[in-house]
This record gives C-alpha cells, structure tokens and sequence, in this order.
C-alpha cells in the first residue's frame, strides 16, 4: 500500500507537470458528461417519468454510474490502457521486477484528469439526495455506499477482462467498449428501462444491474428484501471469471519485438 | 549460475503478401508460419563470468535474454538460475537480476531521476542504508551527481543510459543482463559505460551477459562469446580463440606513390583507391615481410600498416561462414 502511494505521488507529480493540458482536460471530461446529464434532464422534463421512475430518481442511478465508472477508470486506467503497454514493451519491463503484475498493471497509470467526472458525478448527488425524497436511515447509506463501491470494481473487472483479451491479440478489442463505456452511457437510466432481456444479461453475465437497478429499488423502498440492499456485493464474483481469465492470458503471453 | 539445456521456443507468426487485396483476405482466413527463434539452446555461465551474446538481427538474442529474465517461457528445455526456474518463481528471481533494455527505458519520464531511483528503492525493498550506499557508489562511478534532479525527459541519451544502468543496479543484483548498453552512444559515453562495467564485474563479481551489434563493446568487455544464429548456438569461445581460428588473415594498408603494384599469391586486393591499397594477407601463404618486399619492388611505398583482422570483420565473417 505504501508503494502504491508512492506511485501514486509520482504519477499524480509527472501529471502536474502539465498543468495546462491537465485542467482542460478534466474540464473536458466534465463539461462531456454535463451534455449528458443535460440529456437527462430535458427528456425527463418532456416525459415526467421514464418507466416509473423520476428525475431525481434516475439522477441518482446517474450519479452511481458516473462516480463508479469514473473511480474505476481513474485507477484501473493501466488496464484500459494495456494493450499500449504491452505494445511498447513496458509490460516486459512489469515482468522483470518483483512485485504482483496486477499491482504493477495498476499501477502503471492513473489518470487524474477524471477528477471532472468525479466532481460530476458528486454535483448531481449532492442535488438528487436530498431532492428524491428517500428517508435516509443507515441501512440507505450503506447501500448507496456500496453500489458506488461495487460499480467501481465490476467497471474494473471489465477492464481487466478486456486487457485480457490483448494478450491473444495485442490489440485492444474495441468491442468490450459496448460494456464499458456503453455501460456508463446506458446505465445514466435504470437498466430495466432496457427491456427484460438486457436487464438479464445485465444481471447474470456481466452485473452491472447489481449495483445499479437492484439496489436503487431497495433505496426507493420499492423493495425491502435484504436481498437487493446486498446484491451489488454479489456483482464482486464477477471479479473471479475475470481474474481467472486474466491469469489465463497472462500464461499465454508472448513479448514483441526486441 | 545459469544453465540452459535444449531450450527450444517458437513463435507463431500470421503471414501475408502485401497489397490491399492480400489485407482483406487475411481478415478471414490467416496462414501461420512457425518460426523457430530458438533451436536446442544449451550453454552454461559461471558466476562472475562476463559473456557477450552475438548474432544478428532476429538470431534469437533477444529471446534468450527474455526466458533468461522470466518474460517468456520455453516450449521446452530446462533454464535454471541460481538454482531457480525463472518464469516459475519470477518474483524471487527477478530480485536477483538487473535488466537494461536498451532501447526501452525504466525511468519514469517526467519525474526527477532521483525519484525512480526512490520508487525502485521500494518496489525492490532495498534496505536503505544498502540504497544509500549504492547510490553515492554508482552516482560517483558514473558521475550522476549532477542530473539526478533533472527529468529524465530532458536527459540526453548517453545520461539516459547511464541512469537505466544505475537504476538497475540499485538492488545490487547478482546477475545483469544487458542488452544493447550502448546503442546510440557517443564515444565518451560508450567508454564511460563499458569502463564501469567492467569494474562492476570486478569489483562486485557481477555476472554480465551482454548483447550487442558494437564490436567494440565485446573487444573491450568480454572475454567469452557466444554466437546465435537462426536460433542455434553457433559458437561459444573466448574472442581470442575465435580469432585464431577465423583464420590468420592480415590487413596491409599501403600508401604508394607511382604505378599500382600487382597482386601475387596469398594476396587479396580488398580496396584499392588512388595512391592506396588495402589488401588481405594469408600469411601461410606468403609471410608479412615477404608481401612487403613484393610490393616495395614494383612501386614506391610511402606507408605500410599491417594488422589483424578486426572483431568486426571476424563476426563477419562468421555470419558468412554459418551463412546467417
């Protein structure tokens, strides 16, 4: 841990070396994610109500997206990046120094620059807390909590299945994009809104539901089995398969060039 | 010590022909081509040794030194270091060896050296007396004092290199691979490096296993080579016994003023330009002295040097010998 701080100190000091490009550029990613959220908000102010649920309501499933999303992406940017790194060879430097790889990939990179989403993400909280009329008891913490937390390691598991993938092809795979990002576009309204059968992949192959959908219901007291305030914990065992998958490549793995 | 028997690897490699149509048609089907890049590799180096690993481009240098490093793992064969199997206990065997990449830096670019320096400190857990102690060393032996404040980005590329040096040697490592220390170094830099590295080997009895292209380097640094080629070890000797036995040949370089002598046998003209020859002696067949008489019978000589054959052309013509 106290390594990763120490990476953490010097990414966080070679990033400030431009100051410039590190400004616009979080101001960047949070004037993008503003236009989406003034989406929302115009569509939810024509319909009043999108599959029964209200605009303060879907802000706050927004915001659980944005910030998880944003956190994952903000640490685990070094697997988002991966296929780079095993490109220029840095990935053969990871292997040579004793330490976990999976510490090292992550290590590798962050990107500080999301900062902008992340403030996004915490403006829109701090509206639709109080505005959506939850009563908010601890039990409602913790679950909000925990959807914020989980959705950040489901986003990550993604991303470590997707840099999985660039050891078959040393190449990112642009397709597992639909479940990142598109999961962060499509996930600013509940997912059942999608229909039955997205919410079932959503559900059971890749969760992102389970912390999103589920627990929201239990917040809105739609629900109050314990069942739902928990499943974002169930959303973690996603991390296995994506691990096991991870470890697979890794054993797989061929180095480029010299 | 490292000891490596019938280390075989390959590599699977999608081939195509180039054009446009050729692009689309490997979209959808893709022929491959085994490619051997190591063929029964077998070779051990004692502690304290230093080697230098020659061959040229696509010999399967490269992937020697990255099973070596536990990068990448044999299809078979036995590598053993220290007693260890490098991609089987890499954590534990990394701590015990120094990789320069030439070509690929391990400093972080926009942070002052001295702070890699720090982060590789920790990543390796080096003791910080020890740390301490390999720094004043290594700042002083290659003169580091003054641009370990300077980002590395704004490093020229032979301080460049000698900080990657020093950074992997933080951690006082028993082995070091080097891999083209010295590619794109001027001339003061590359003697500065191979002056340390020699004393490094001395001093410390560090295992060195060098690769290179520069001839230069394996003359001033290693008394043992071993020559790969098309994935085969092709030779392992001292430079010394690669010399005698490619041949005995010797250079004459000749300045003469009048008319261009004719050669005789045992003479092969190599170059020939205006008042200057350049010939290749087999001195079996006509001793030095002997050619010098001829050629000083027939013209004026203004200057004759005589020498062996260099390491450069020696390596040459190993790769004609084994046409590789």
């Amino acid at each position: 841990m106290r390594l990763y701080l120490k990476y953490f100190s010097i990414h966080l000091k070679s990033q400030m070396q431009y100051k410039v490009s590190f400004f616009l550029t979080a101001l960047g990613q949070f004037l993008v994610s503003f236009t989406a959220l003034l989406g929302v908000y115009f569509m939810m102010s024509r319909f009043n109500e999108v599959a029964g649920f209200t605009l303060q309501e879907v802000l706050l499933c927004y915001g659980t997206i944005l910030l998880a999303f944003s956190i994952a992406e903000c640490f685990g940017r070094g697997f988002d990046v991966f296929p780079q790194m095993i490109g220029n060879g840095e990935f053969d430097r990871a292997l040579v120094r004793p330490r976990p790889i999976v510490f090292q990939v992550l290590s590798s990179k962050m990107e500080f620059t999301r900062i902008g989403r992340v403030l996004q993400a915490v403006f829109v909280f701090c509206y639709a807390i109080p505005a959506s009329g939850i009563v908010w008891t601890g039990d409602k913490i913790l679950t909000l909590a925990l959807m914020i937390i989980c959705g950040s390691i489901v986003f990550f598991a993604l991303f470590l299945v997707y840099a999985a993938f660039s050891f078959f092809t040393l190449e990112g795979l642009e397709f597992m994009n639909v479940l990142t990002n598109g999961g962060r576009e499509f996930g600013r309204y509940p997912f059942s809104v999608y229909g039955d059968g997205v919410l079932k992949f959503l559900t059971y192959i890749v969760p992102l539901a389970l912390f999103q959908y589920y627990p929201l219901l239990y917040l809105l007291g739609r629900e109050t089995g314990i069942a739902y305030m928990l499943s974002p914990l169930m959303g973690l065992l996603f991390l296995i398969p994506a691990y096991a998958f991870w470890r697979f490549g890794l054993s797989r793995y061929k180095s480029t060039g010299s | 010590m490292i000891a490596l028997q019938n280390i075989n690897k390959t590599f699977r490699v999608a081939k195509r022909q180039a054009g446009f149509g050729n692009a689309v048609k490997a979209l959808f089907s893709r022929e491959y081509e085994m490619v051997h890049a190591l063929n029964d590799v077998s070779f051990t180096i004692r502690d304290g040794e230093m080697v230098g690993y020659i061959g040229p481009n696509g010999a399967g240098k490269s992937t020697t030194i990255k099973i070596m490093c536990g990068v990448l793992n044999p299809d078979n064969g036995v590598c053993t270091i220290d007693g260890r199997i490098p991609w089987k206990e890499r954590v534990a065997h990394v701590r015990e060896i120094g990789v320069v990449f030439g070509q690929r830096s391990q400093l972080w670019w926009d942070v002052p050296v001295i702070d890699s320096f720090e982060l590789i400190r920790d990543i390796y857990k080096v003791d910080e007396k020890l740390y301490k102690q390999n720094l004043d060393e290594l700042s002083a032996l290659l003169d580091l004092s003054e641009i370990l404040k300077t980002p590395a980005r704004s490093l020229s590329l032979g301080q460049r290199m000698r900080c990657e040096i020093a950074a992997s040697l933080l951690h006082s490592p028993k082995t070091l691979f080097l891999d083209e220390p010295t590619i794109g170094l001027d001339a003061v830099s590359k003697i500065a490096v191979r002056q340390f590295i020699k004393k490094l080997n001395a001093e410390r009895g560090t295992t060195v296993i060098l690769t290179t292209h520069d001839m230069q380097d394996i003359e001033a640094l290693t008394e043992r080579i071993l020559l790969i080629g098309k994935g085969r070890i092709l030779l392992d000797g001292s430079l010394a016994e690669l010399k005698k036995r490619s041949s005995e040949r010797k250079t004459l370089v000749v300045e003469y003023s009048g008319s261009m002598p004719t050669m005789c046998e045992g003479m092969t003209l190599a170059e020939s330009r205006e008042g200057r020859l350049i010939v290749a002696l087999d001195p079996a067949v006509l001793p030095v002295s002997d050619a010098i008489t001829k050629l000083a019978a027939q013209t004026e000589l203004l200057d004759v040097s005589v020498s062996d054959i260099t390491a450069e052309e020696m390596v040459a013509a190993l790769y004609r010998e084994y046409r590789i």
